[in-house]
């Protein structure tokens, strides 16, 4: 297998007016793996993945996914790109007027040139992978649950089969049971569709249940990348009080226990 | 070695789908962009065979499961061969969570469905109604209960409204008077022209806009400015919970929101529609000027003389009622409003075609009312 990393962020800088984000951040992505971004409050996770896929315009620095670059392409050339990976934003970001089916089926319906039978059939099988039950494909995003709902927006995002998948904070807001729900279905789903996945999260359970990589931002820029053993010996206030903190040691312990 | 799930990114992906000696044969890559050129519904086989298949991904798989499921139905045991351990992974990812067939169908809608279908959007409309006075019973109840106890009136928020929907909105109408005014003047001139009644334009002017034109159209440029900015103001914070916070503190949200509002609109509509009838006989003075030479003092000497006050008084009346109107729907549709954004769009347009409707339903009687009165 060849080592290129499947996204290289090189030099990044954002701006918002007068207030940096990100000076000079650098990041690699593996094929393959599940990397987990960790930060403070506005230290721009969310941020990073807006950049990462071409929503936002970075003020300096170079981005590459699949070795091609996100922002100086042409039109046709995004839209490949972007064929090529699923986005799932906080609380799923689902389309209001349409219904999960027609959610899970807008990409297909987009991006390619499928019959209606195969795009409801295919709808049908994504939700299902999620674990949504069957009913639920023609419910309105407003009469799910917040988990539902996340789990509809990642059906979503599987839908055209992407290489990557950028999940932004998918365990937030859901009870423990939901949440670990949806890291099994995210390692579950990495396993069946070789997935790579780039997790913006604050759950120290997901880092520990499912990350292979973490990478810490902080002061504008990655401060430490490593595997969740590695995060405890790195020499920095913030990080040391994230992961030795009394809600790290009871998600180590749960992570031992089992 | 690459790896197996890298799609192919030349867009010329190819599948193919024969039968050799009693074995389907795909080749190939199965991909979502692919799987449109294989015909899955003809022929029979023992076994399917993919070792010629080079990419497969989730709709491949579900191309291949279908086929499986096909077979299966028509009595036989079909055994897939030939593929790598991460295609028979997704193979059995895909049987695992497909869907039984013939298991999904909506059904089609019956001419009994069609009736009921009418029925229940009658009934839907008349509990709506019924929902909307029973609404106006709660702020006129409301109102009462202040009046009674002047202490808790709200005067910064009345006064904040009353900015919000009287003194921003000046502009708007007098511009939209004034030019009524001059249409009037000028489509009234051509034609009283004829019969070398120019002076009557006056008459025209003035008793067309302080009965009717004046506060009608200042009312629908209000329910279109001010209901639906109820609409949607109350409607988001319905949206994000901010009314139930306010009932769980003690707060009425009628006594607050509503009342503010619907006060503030009762005491500013008449005023808007003073300002309104003076800037179209503004209008309309200064075009029957250019238009026909009616000097400005003999146009105000035949308004005072030939136009009884009552026409002002005709006009003044409804002022109140409708900015009722307006108020109640506004806040009331965005009481509506639901957990999500579409509902608020909705009802906000909602709000200002039943405002406009109910306002010149309520003029038009107002007219029969004040025929049959004689004023």
């Amino acid at each position: 297998m060849t080592d290129d990393p499947i996204i290289s962020v090189r030099g990044l800088v954002t701006r918002f007016g007068k207030h940096t984000v990100h000076d000079g951040l650098d990041l690699d992505v593996q094929r393959g793996e599940i990397i987990g971004i960790v930060g403070g409050s506005g230290t721009g996770k969310s941020v990073l993945l807006h950049a990462v896929v071409g929503l936002l315009k970075p003020a300096a620095g170079q981005i590459t996914v699949f070795g091609e670059n996100v922002r100086d392409t042409s039109a046709d050339d995004y839209r490949r790109l972007r064929k090529r990976w699923g986005v799932m934003f906080q609380d799923g970001a689902l389309f209001s007027s349409l219904n999960v089916q027609q959610n899970v089926e807008a990409p297909m319906r987009e991006q390619l040139d499928l019959s209606p039978a195969t795009r409801a059939a295919l709808a049908a099988i994504k939700v299902r992978m999620v674990g949504l039950p069957e009913n639920a494909l023609q419910k309105m995003p407003s009469e799910l649950s917040g988990g539902m709902r996340k789990r509809a927006g990642f059906a979503r995002a599987i839908a055209l089969d992407p290489e990557i998948v950028f999940l932004d904070e998918p365990t937030a807001g859901l009870d423990p049971i939901g949440a670990a729900a949806f890291d099994t279905l995210t390692a579950q789903l990495r396993r069946a569709l070789g997935l790579t996945v780039f997790l913006v999260t604050h759950d120290l359970d997901s880092l520990h249940a499912i990350c292979d990589r973490i990478a810490v931002l902080a002061e504008g820029r990655v401060l430490a990348t490593g595997t969740m053993a590695q995060m405890q010996d790195v020499d920095h206030p913030w990080v040391q009080a994230y992961f030795k903190g009394p809600r790290a040691r009871a998600a180590l312990a749960q992570k031992e226990a089992s | 070695m690459t790896n197996p799930f890298a799609h192919s990114t030349n867009g010329n992906a190819i599948a193919r789908i024969s039968v050799v000696d009693g074995v389907f044969v795909l080749e190939g890559d199965l991909l979502i962009s692919t799987i449109e050129q294989l015909d899955l519904r003809q022929g029979l086989a023992e076994a399917i065979d993919l070792s010629r298949v080079h990419h497969l991904d989730t709709a491949g798989a579900w191309a291949v499961v279908s086929l499986e499921r096909r077979l299966q139905e028509a009595g036989l045991a079909p055994l897939i061969t030939g593929s790598s351990q991460m295609q028979a992974d997704l193979i059995e990812t895909l049987r695992q969570n497909m869907p039984q067939l013939g298991d999904q169908h909506a059904p089609s809608l019956t001419l009994a469905d069609r009736f009921e279908k009418i029925g229940r959007r009658a009934v839907a409309a008349f509990q709506n109604a019924l929902a909307i006075v029973g609404f106006l019973g709660e702020v006129v109840a409301s109102i009462v209960g202040l009046v009674l106890r002047p202490t808790r009136v709200r005067w910064t928020a009345i006064i904040h409204h009353m900015q919000q929907v009287g003194l921003n909105a000046v502009p708007i109408v007098s511009l939209m008077a004034f030019l009524i005014g001059v249409v009037l003047a000028f489509q009234g001139a051509a034609q009283l022209r004829q019969f070398g009644a120019e002076v009557f334009v006056v008459d025209l002017i003035a008793i067309s806009i302080l009965r009717e034109l004046g506060i009608l159209l200042t009312a629908i440029i209000v329910a279109g400015r001010s209901g639906s900015a109820f609409t949607a103001a109350i409607g988001s914070m319905k949206m994000r919970e901010e009314i139930d916070a306010m009932r769980t503190l003690g707060l009425d949200p009628i006594e607050v929101l509503v009342v503010p509002r619907v006060v503030a609109l009762m005491l500013m509509l008449p005023v808007l529609g003073v300002i309104a009838n003076l800037a179209g006989l503004v209008g309309g003075a200064m075009m029957s000027w250019i238009e026909l030479g009616v000097s400005p003092g003999v146009f105000q000497s035949r308004l005072a003389s030939n136009t009884g006050v009552w026409h002002l008084g005709v006009g003044m009346i409804k002022a109140p009622f409708f900015a009722l109107i307006i108020g109640i729907v506004g806040c009331f549709e965005g009481m509506q409003v639901e957990g999500n954004a579409e509902s608020l769009g909705h009802l906000t347009s909602t709000s200002v075609v039943l405002s406009i409707f109910l306002v010149i339903t309520a003029d038009a009687m107002f007219s029969i009312f004040f025929a049959v009165m004689g004023v």
